[in-house]
């Protein structure tokens, strides 16, 4: 069962394994003061450190380890209480000292695991071999000019966590699914912003095939993937070229690819096809990084609800739906948003507001949950002109309609457009006794027995009283007059 | 004025306060002092002759009126390893050649803050890798002191801080300061009959002083007298949070451990220092300095450092190892010299190639190779629990004694061109100096005697790590005892 | 362990300095000469010894996570050989 791939040969399958690369959420960097912020003018969040100047030494910001610590207590992870800096030799531009520090046999964060819902609604396990902080690189721009490339500094030496996977994952679904779901983890921990476009979050996607039942065969590894759906589309065009391989009695080399998405293909890096020799050794300008237990204890007591444990609680508070739960949490601000609307309503219709008719509107309207175009209060009110018989539910469809963007309240909209409901049951007798009298054949067919024309009756009478009228007495009034 | 070029620090300093002359006059009789000997003996690289007249000025100003700090006024050399805002660092280095720094090194902005006045920066080794001043690119330095029998001979000042102790020995600095990753302090102090201080690892910054082998790198001071050498680290020490491996612990006042005297301590004699082919001479101011402290109170005690024969083929692997890595940030992109080629790759190999000299060079391949894919457990991992085990015999033994004494160097200065053939020849100057950078325990070289040509010979005294006080302590009694007075046949004055 | 000359150029090329074919047959010889050398560390029974990584024995400080330094591009591009506006400027490098 499962995702498999039919080649000429036999059935494939695929083998995956992610390196997801998280920029922490901090406002100096891993090993110097200089700022973090996303789009600075080049190379004025730099210090001589970043550039690695003579004699410029590293020092570690807490907050970076913090939020590694936690990024680990919220993927089930062991957290080393002892770990080790290492340094990553090899010379790049963009990479000023000519290593990066980074964390190579002693990780901070040991072994964890995700749980990821798939389509089918099956659930399933992938495992987390570690964490570990590092130095992300500066930026080369290669295409601003015809014989050169320039380098920002900016970038280099903010911290990043790199998170790898084990190679459990099977299918490009259940990739695309661990990406999202350790990004909504990252978002709800508040150790990442999981932004993708802006490279705060990339992964590099280690895809083999095999035949079922064999070992692992060679893996090559797709660097800086920078979305969801490239990392699927990458797993699928990369374990295509390979079976490709494979079948036409060629062997796949195990080397570093890049993933064209104009093309829809991988294709191998040049500018690293230089032998790997990385000559790792811990940073003798750095000591071992101690954490003490009971930090670590107090980080973990003071975690933020978790997307499974929202889920969870989500289906026992608001008896919804695995899937319902599962779509409303997906996001911490859907979630927050949710939870604003449903508090003291009816939390399925409230759900089926969000899901439905708001979801709608926000995709409509290229909005999103932090900036919505109606306010979860807003919202909520409107629920509650529904509850207390201010509107019917139709009336209810027009009125968001008209709050889109303009942050009315729905009560003011409801008193402008005079859309109250009408239950004064002598004005709805009134227009039930005229649509009695102007359809005497219809009448008749009803009460030889064709029960099925009493919506017909319903609809018409609504429609006389534009819509307001209230349809539990407008059914009752009816059922008096045709019996 | 010339002899004002002759004061120790502490002189200078009483001098000073007395106004029997001015922080100017002192700087000036040191500037006119390099002028004249600096030419031949190629001590300095640059000489900041208008920012020390600036310096000493302000030191006139704060001294009228009435604030006189650790080291206001008196004229030092940097070893141009330090870097000096505004002021071209150079490494010994082409490859830094035009390098001008923005930043002040920790170490030197501490003297700074204490009133010492720049008067230049101090030739070494490149890169601090050697034991000669040989490998420098800006030439090699000349050691003022002369063999008697062969006066014609031009020697060597030791390295890798030859610049900084030529410069102290022929007065044209009152002191130095100097780094030690392997005996490049003690050494130079030793072949130039001086004081030097190698403190414990993590007690004086590393900030701003350009890396050779971090694990390994102690700056530390170079002076005429113990005491001297107390107040100079005394300025140059304390906690750096710019530097995660600078100690945070309190600076005792080492000035005053030079007067507790060596009553009551109990001073080792490492087995493993001695050997078959030591000279006669070195034995036997050896056997000298432990009567001195002997007969001054100190209870003398033999005892065993197994490992200290495998200390210098260790630092050969630990060293350079560091080294390569430390060395790849001079690649021509942000700073120094750069070499233009066919593509980036080809700018990388030729400005490294051109801008590294021989012995860097060397260095730096064999440390990528000892860290490479294969090698790594065989060499490095392998030296780093050897230098666990060195580690283990100073701490076994500093169960049971208070500090050592060893000899330096296992000779006087030799000349230049001298153990030049073979790189290994060179290396061994440094086998007893060696294993205190290993195991980052301070120790100071004291002059102690002169060998038969006539040149001085140091004594080195090792201590617990972070028990400078008891190493200043033990070396001003070597100090009082030897009584050296010798003065180099080139000096200022002179 | 000797080096041979493909292992020269090897490690040299890893360490990214020019070596002209010439010097390799002297580079080789040092080298091997001071790893020859080395192997007398070969002696030594390391069973069981925890390597020392560091000078210091101590655990790390850590510090706060305040913007304290950066906004100088100036400064940190006047020593740059090649520079274009306030970017450092290398030969063209394909991906």
């Amino acid at each position: 069962m499962g995702y498999a791939i039919e080649g000429s040969t036999g059935t494939w399958e695929v083998v995956v394994g992610l390196e997801v690369h998280a920029q922490v959420i901090s406002n100096a960097k891993l090993f110097s003061g200089s700022a973090t912020a996303f789009g600075a003018e080049p190379n004025s969040q730099v210090s001589f450190v970043d550039a690695a100047f003579p004699g410029m030494l590293p020092v570690i910001n807490r907050e970076c380890v913090r939020q590694a610590v936690r990024t680990g207590l919220g993927l089930n992870a062991h957290i080393n209480v002892v770990s080790h800096f290492d340094r990553k030799n090899y010379f790049y531009p963009d990479l000023p000292s000519g290593y990066q520090i980074s964390q190579y046999e002693h990780p901070v964060v040991g072994a964890g695991v995700v749980e990821v819902q798939l389509a089918d609604g099956s659930t399933k396990q992938i495992g987390v071999t570690r964490l570990h902080l590092e130095q992300d690189a500066g930026k080369s721009l290669h295409d601003q000019h015809p014989t050169k490339s320039f380098i920002d500094l900016n970038r280099a030496g903010v911290a990043l966590m790199e998170i790898v996977s084990e190679p459990d994952i099977r299918s490009p679904e259940e990739a695309g699914a661990y990406v999202r779901k350790l990004r909504s983890i990252l978002r709800y921990l508040g150790t990442c912003d999981g932004n993708m476009e802006e490279g705060s979050m990339r992964a590099d996607v280690n895809v083999s095939v095999r035949k079922h039942g064999e070992p692992y065969r060679t893996r090559c590894e797709i660097k800086n993937v920078n979305s969801v759906r490239f990392v699927m589309l990458a797993v699928e065009a990369e374990a295509q070229r390979q079976i490709e391989v494979w079948e036409s009695g060629g062997t796949v080399q195990q080397e570093t690819r890049l993933f064209d998405s104009a093309r829809g293909i991988t294709r191998p890096m040049r500018s690293k096809e230089d032998a790997h020799d990385y000559r790792y050794f811990p940073d003798p300008d750095l000591l071992p990084l101690v954490l003490d237990e009971a930090w670590i204890e107090e980080l973990r007591l003071a975690l933020p609800e978790l997307p499974d444990a929202r889920q969870a609680r989500f289906m026992r508070e608001y008896g919804l739906t695995a899937y319902d739960a599962g779509v409303l949490i997906a996001e911490k601000e859907t979630a927050a948003f949710f939870e604003t609307v449903a508090k003291g309503r009816d939390a399925k219709i409230a759900a089926n507001w969000v899901t439905g008719d708001f979801f709608a509107a926000l995709n409509r309207t290229g909005g999103s949950i932090e900036n919505p175009p109606v306010s979860a209060e807003n919202l909520g009110k409107l629920l509650d002109l529904i509850a207390d018989n201010t509107i019917n539910g139709r009336i209810a469809k027009d009125v968001f309609e008209a709050m889109l963007g303009t942050g009315k309240d729905p009560a003011s909209i409801v008193d402008e457009k005079g859309l109250r409901q009408v239950t004064d049951t002598s004005a709805i007798d009134a227009a039930v006794a005229k649509i009695v009298a102007a359809n005497q054949d219809k009448v008749a067919e009803y009460k030889s027995g064709k029960d099925k024309l009493f919506g017909f009756f319903v609809g018409q009478t609504m429609k006389a009283m534009a819509g307001k009228g209230n349809p539990t007495l407008i059914n009752e009034a009816l059922k008096k007059a045709l019996s | 004025m010339s002899q004002l070029t002759d004061l120790t620090i502490v002189q200078a300093r009483d001098g000073l306060r007395a106004k029997d002359f001015t922080a100017e006059d002192l700087t000036l009789a040191h500037l006119s002092a390099i002028e004249a000997l600096n030419p031949r003996l190629n001590a300095f690289i640059t000489v900041s002759h208008s920012q020390a007249l600036d310096q000493a000025r302000a030191a006139d100003k704060a001294l009228a009126a009435g604030e006189q700090l650790a080291l206001t006024g008196i004229p030092l050399a940097i070893k141009d390893l330090f870097c000096t805002a505004g002021v071209r660092t150079t490494a010994g280095s082409k490859i830094l050649e035009p390098f001008v720094p923005p930043y002040e090194s920790s170490v030197t902005a501490n003297l700074l803050r204490d009133g010492a006045v720049f008067l230049g920066k101090a030739n070494l080794d490149e890169f601090a890798m050697g034991s000669s001043n040989m490998t420098s690119a800006y030439g090699p330095v000349e050691n003022p002191w002369k063999r008697r029998q062969d006066a014609n001979a031009v020697l060597v000042p030791g390295g890798s801080s030859g610049g900084s102790a030529a410069a102290v020995a022929a007065r044209l600095a009152m002191g130095a300061t100097g780094t030690d990753t392997g005996g490049s302090i003690r050494q130079p102090a030793s072949f130039c009959g001086l004081v030097g201080v190698k403190p414990s690892y993590g007690r004086c910054s590393r900030w701003g002083v350009v890396a050779f082998a971090s694990s390994l790198d102690h700056p530390g001071p170079f002076a005429r007298t113990v005491r001297d050498g107390a107040i100079l680290l005394g300025s140059m020490a304390g906690h750096d949070p710019k530097d995660s491996t600078s100690a945070d612990v309190p600076v005792p006042d080492y000035e005053a451990a030079c007067a507790r005297g060596v009553k009551g301590l109990r001073i080792g004699v490492p087995a493993e220092y001695r050997s078959d082919d030591m000279p006669g001479e070195i034995e036997a101011l050896w056997r000298q300095g432990l009567d001195w402290l002997r007969a001054a109170g100190a209870e003398i005690v033999d005892v065993s450092l197994p490992h200290t024969k495998y200390g210098l083929a260790t630092y050969y692997i630990v060293a350079p190892a560091e080294a390569s890595s430390n060395l790849a940030r001079y690649d021509g992109v942000r700073f120094g010299s750069r070499r233009d080629g066919e593509d980036l790759r080809d700018l990388y190999e030729r400005t490294r190639a051109e801008g590294f000299g021989p012995e860097v060079r060397r260095r730096i391949m064999i440390g990528t190779y000892v860290l490479s894919a294969g090698y790594y457990d065989a060499y490095y991992l392998r030296a780093q629990k050897i230098r666990a085990l060195i580690l283990k015999d100073f701490t076994d033994v500093f169960a049971h004694v208070d500090a050592l004494l060893t000899p330096t160097a296992p000779s006087a200065a030799f000349a230049q061109g001298e153990n030049m053939d073979d790189p290994i020849k060179m290396y061994l100057n440094d086998v007893f100096t060696v294993p205190a950078n290993l195991a980052g325990v301070p120790a100071i070289s004291v002059p102690a005697g002169l060998d038969a040509n006539g040149l001085p010979l140091g004594l080195q005294v090792i201590g617990k790590v972070f028990d400078e006080e008891t190493v200043f302590a033990v070396a001003a009694e070597v100090e009082r005892a030897a009584g050296f007075t010798a003065l180099p046949s080139i000096r200022a004055g002179g | 362990m000797s080096l041979d000359p493909a292992t020269i150029r090897r490690i040299a090329s890893l360490a990214r300095i020019r070596v002209e074919e010439h010097e390799v047959e002297t580079l080789q010889t040092e080298l091997n000469s001071i790893l020859g050398w080395i192997e007398q560390l070969n002696e030594v029974n390391v069973d069981g010894v925890e390597p020392l990584t560091g000078g210091a024995r101590m655990a790390m400080k850590m510090r706060d996570d305040v913007v304290t330094d950066g906004g100088y591009p100036e400064k940190v591009l006047a020593n740059a050989p090649d520079r274009n506006g306030d970017f450092f400027a290398v030969p063209k490098v394909v991906e």
